[in-house]
């Protein structure tokens, strides 16, 4: 009797196990198809489009206006050109600044000060989009137009001066990272040949980072593309191709955080406006994988 | 392990939540030139009535795509719906009818200090496709024009462009969000020019000129703030302020669509900045509302 | 020769110097403008009341309990489903392919744009499930959103508790979920919260995501249920500076409900702050 018991419990464990087991493989296997799901969706919503929208016309034509007097159209370039434009200024001024910081916090500041300024600087990771939109409509919007003698600061440089503070300290953070892995032999050996600590830092110590500090701009820059509200808030939202930095530009995610609420469902512009929302998808997915696998072959590097 | 069980109630809480009962409020979209307006009658409304209304904005575009997908009871619209999406509406089984809630006298404006105070109808249009671009070519100082407008979402802007431009917009035209987004652009721009729904401008005009447009050559320079100019319809961008619905207006939605016509409700109309409605929509309502 | 090097190396450190004051800056004038500007607006009425007269009058407290309610059912959805991930990852995986798609597609998802999962949003939950414009799916889109830090987080204390806690469990006769769910999980559930806390204070500030699945431009009453529309911080900032027929009448409100919105932000951060600083405390003792 007492065996049959045992052996009861012992199934009824075995199978206590195997549903865990399972349960947990299952919630595992959630993130893949949350990506995989976000990825199917957006094809799938987009797919319609490309029966209504010439794919020529998507991606190389020039304007997105699908309430056009003579015609509509759904060109992406000028929205890509301006998403492009705003990100590489950020990145202009995010990675000279990031990459010293960086190199500040890990190899100049004594203790106290990066124990100060680290959780600062995960404060400024953690401020709303929407906050610096803000600020670029009340701060930098006039100080732009004064400097510049623009009839307004509504343009491409503020979008860029604030998606640089949003990409500062993903840059930071990994950047340091990276150069807090640089193994301490390399450092002790230039020193030790007489080289100055400033001599280590940009000959021996940032070119062994070298990898991971692309990574980290990546990441960054991977931050600033998909970014919607302050560009929205503080970059004019003109729809033309832009020519200067002192232009007022509409990106893509601001073309679709505008145009979203307006579409009815199920019309060729809706449909179109996940296009967009594609082909940002892609483009992101792209930074990021490459920028995963180039901190991943970094970090393995370093071991 | 009571964290767990705390999460589970969390859990069971939530979806009890979900199934309560869904609250009877009358839902208003749409269109950032009228949303103040009927705001400030939902309001006045619900100090009477004990139903509630909830109005939020977008533009007209928001409100009518509402109205299609159902997402709505009353749609503000500055302009009336294309027959794309009617057509739309109808494959969905909604059945469009509208009203006229107020008269709008669409202002152009440019900043004070510009001397341009007379413009016509053709050399706005121009300025708005891009044709002329200094203030110059329109008897002003030289200086280049920074364009001002709606995105694609707002009536007036569809408005605009049927009526005044009859083409499309320049692409250099800065896009603003709302109304008060170009007031206050305008204001702040030397060589701006914008344009504004009424309301927008009739109870503030600080730094801006409200141009006085003709309807073409040789015609009257004619202001949006003169009301018997813009209720005779003499005044060229004067224009009604839509609501649409589903269906003929039962219950709650026509309770509060009969006290925006009523006298309360056009006087709240004047002291919102726009003109109470002429006779002839008045007749027109009342075929709607089924008077 | 030593005075040059001597000299590039001042030049140079007093060079990464300003970049990394340049940041803590930023943030300082960042946070000062809003404080001076918007501490002004700041009183009980503001927090407590309901905007009046066209929003340019009364408080923002229907705003404020909208971001609560959505944040408590990302918190719901996400930390569940953060926790369950990371310890498949950390107690059951072995190291398989499969397991380094899960780990690449936990960093891509951290990658995904925000408006992004605010189509996806609309797709899935506001069409496909059927719950309309709701506190529901803003809720469940921003939980979505949280799983990438969740993880992450849940994973680190996972691999925090010592490896001789579930060997003793397990030499005792105990199921591998017995032996988590009694000496594991009571351990690592601290660290778990705080990453929960974190990533929940990153999404209560995010307007993308729920533009189009929920959040109102004003409604006249506190929402009733999980599928009623409501007001958010994030949202109600973002109308209030551009999109309200008065903006520069109400810039004072605008500049309050920034100052609320961080306030909330920084205050969730120093919660688990302070829980983290305490776990550590505990486990020393």
């Amino acid at each position: 009797m007492k065996h049959a018991e045992a052996v009861k419990k012992y199934r009824a464990r075995k199978i206590e196990e195997r549903f865990f087991h399972s349960l947990f493989f299952i919630n595992g296997i959630l993130v893949i198809v949350v990506l995989a799901g976000i990825f199917a969706i957006l094809l799938k919503t987009a797919a319609p489009a490309f029966r209504e929208i010439d794919l020529r016309e998507f991606f190389f034509t020039v304007h997105w206006d699908p309430a056009g007097y003579e015609k509509e159209s759904y060109g992406i370039i000028a929205m890509l050109v301006s998403t492009f434009l705003v990100t590489l200024g950020a990145l202009a001024i995010a990675i000279p600044i990031g990459i010293g910081a960086a190199a500040y916090l890990c190899d100049v500041a004594g203790p106290r000060v990066r124990e100060i300024a680290k959780p600062l600087i995960e404060v400024l990771a953690a401020i709303p989009s929407v906050v610096l939109g803000f600020i670029g409509i009340v701060v930098v919007n006039p100080m732009l137009a004064k400097f510049f003698r623009q009839p307004n600061g509504l343009n491409a440089v503020n979008g860029s001066i604030l998606l640089a503070i949003m990409a500062l300290p993903t840059i930071i953070s990994i950047t340091e990272d990276a150069l807090v892995s640089v193994p301490r032999s390399f450092e002790q050996a230039s020193l030790a040949l007489g080289a100055t600590k400033w001599q280590t830092i940009i000959r021996v110590k940032i070119p062994a980072a070298l990898s991971g500090i692309i990574a980290a701009c990546m990441l960054g820059m991977g931050r600033a593309i998909g970014e919607t509200m302050t560009v929205l808030m503080a970059t004019g939202c003109a729809p033309a191709l832009p020519t200067s930095y002192l232009h007022a530009v509409r990106t893509m995610t601001a073309t679709i955080a505008i145009e979203l609420g307006e579409v009815p469902y199920y019309s060729t512009h809706y449909y179109g406006l996940f296009a967009i929302g594609l082909t940002l998808f892609i483009i992101t997915f792209m930074i990021n994988l490459v920028a995963d696998l180039v901190l991943h072959n970094f970090q393995k590097m370093q071991r | 392990m009571k964290q767990f069980g705390i999460i589970g109630t969390a859990m069971v809480t939530v979806f009890a939540l979900a199934g309560a009962a869904h609250a009877a409020t009358i839902q208003v979209k749409g269109s950032d030139t009228l949303i103040n307006l009927v705001q400030r009658l939902a309001e006045v409304y619900m100090e009477q009535a004990d139903d509630s209304i909830a109005v939020t904005g977008g533009g007209s575009g928001t409100g009518i795509a509402a109205v299609i997908n159902r997402k709505c009871d009353i749609a503000n619209s500055s302009r009336l719906m294309k027959t794309s999406e009617i057509q739309k509406a109808q494959t969905g089984g909604v059945d469009v009818k509208y009203i006229a809630v107020a008269i709008d006298g669409l202002c152009v404006i440019v900043s004070a200090a510009n001397p341009v105070k007379n413009l016509t109808k053709q050399q706005i249009g121009a300025i708005y496709r891009g044709e002329i671009t200094n203030w110059q070519e329109v008897g002003g100082v030289n200086m280049p024009i920074t364009l001002y407008g709606r995105q694609s979402n707002s009536g007036t802007y569809v408005f605009f462009m049927e009526s005044v431009l009859k083409g499309d917009y320049s692409k250099k035209m800065n896009r603003a969000n709302g109304n008060a987004q170009i007031v206050e652009s305008v204001r702040a721009d030397e060589s701006g020019i914008g344009y504004v729904g009424v309301g927008y401008i009739k109870n503030d005009s600080r730094g801006v000129t409200v141009v006085k447009v003709a309807a073409q050559d040789g015609a009257d320079y004619l202001s949006p703030l003169d009301s018997a100019a813009v209720n005779s319809g003499r005044y060229p961008l004067a224009r009604p302020l839509y609501q649409y619905l589903n269906g003929t207006p039962k219950g709650a939605v026509r309770d509060f669509l009969a006290f925006e016509l009523s006298p309360k409700g056009q006087r709240i109309v004047e002291e919102e900045g726009f003109f109470p409605l002429p006779q002839e929509y008045i007749d027109f309502n009342n075929k709607v509302m089924g008077k | 020769m030593m005075r040059m090097r001597t000299l590039t190396q001042f030049f140079g450190f007093f060079f990464l110097r300003t970049c990394a004051l340049f940041v803590v800056l930023i943030l300082a004038l960042l946070l000062g403008h809003i404080w001076q500007k918007g501490s002004g607006s700041l009183s009980w009425e503001f927090l407590s009341a309901a905007p009046r007269q066209g929003m340019t009058a009364g408080g923002i407290f229907p705003a404020i309990l909208g971001t609560l309610c959505v944040t408590c059912i990302a918190a719901v959805l996400g930390m569940p489903l953060g926790i369950g991930c990371a310890i498949y990852l950390n107690e059951y995986a072995a190291d398989t392919a499969l397991t380094r798609v899960i780990r690449i597609s936990i960093r891509n998802l951290s990658g995904v744009p925000s408006i992004v999962y605010g189509l996806f949003g609309v797709v899935l939950f506001v069409q496909l499930f059927k719950f309309g414009t709701s506190i529901l799916s803003a809720g469940c889109t921003l939980g979505l959103m949280t799983l990438p830090w969740t993880i992450t987080a849940s994973e680190e204390a996972l691999k925090n508790v010592p490896m001789a806690y579930r060997e003793g469990a397990l030499a005792l006769g105990a199921t591998k979920w017995q032996a988590i769910r009694t000496n594991v999980l009571p351990y690592a559930l601290g660290g778990m919260i705080t990453g929960t806390i974190l990533s929940l204070s990153r999404v209560a500030g995010e307007t993308a995501p729920i533009l189009f699945t929920g959040a109102a431009f004003f409604l006249p009453e506190l929402p009733k249920s999980v599928f009623d529309q409501f007001m958010a911080l994030p949202y109600h900032l973002y109308i209030m500076s551009t999109q309200h027929h008065a903006v520069a009448k109400v810039r004072p409100l605008a500049y309050g409900t920034a100052l609320v919105l961080i306030g909330l932000i920084l205050a969730l951060n120093l919660a688990a702050i302070i829980l983290r600083a305490r776990l550590r405390t505990m486990k020393k003792e």
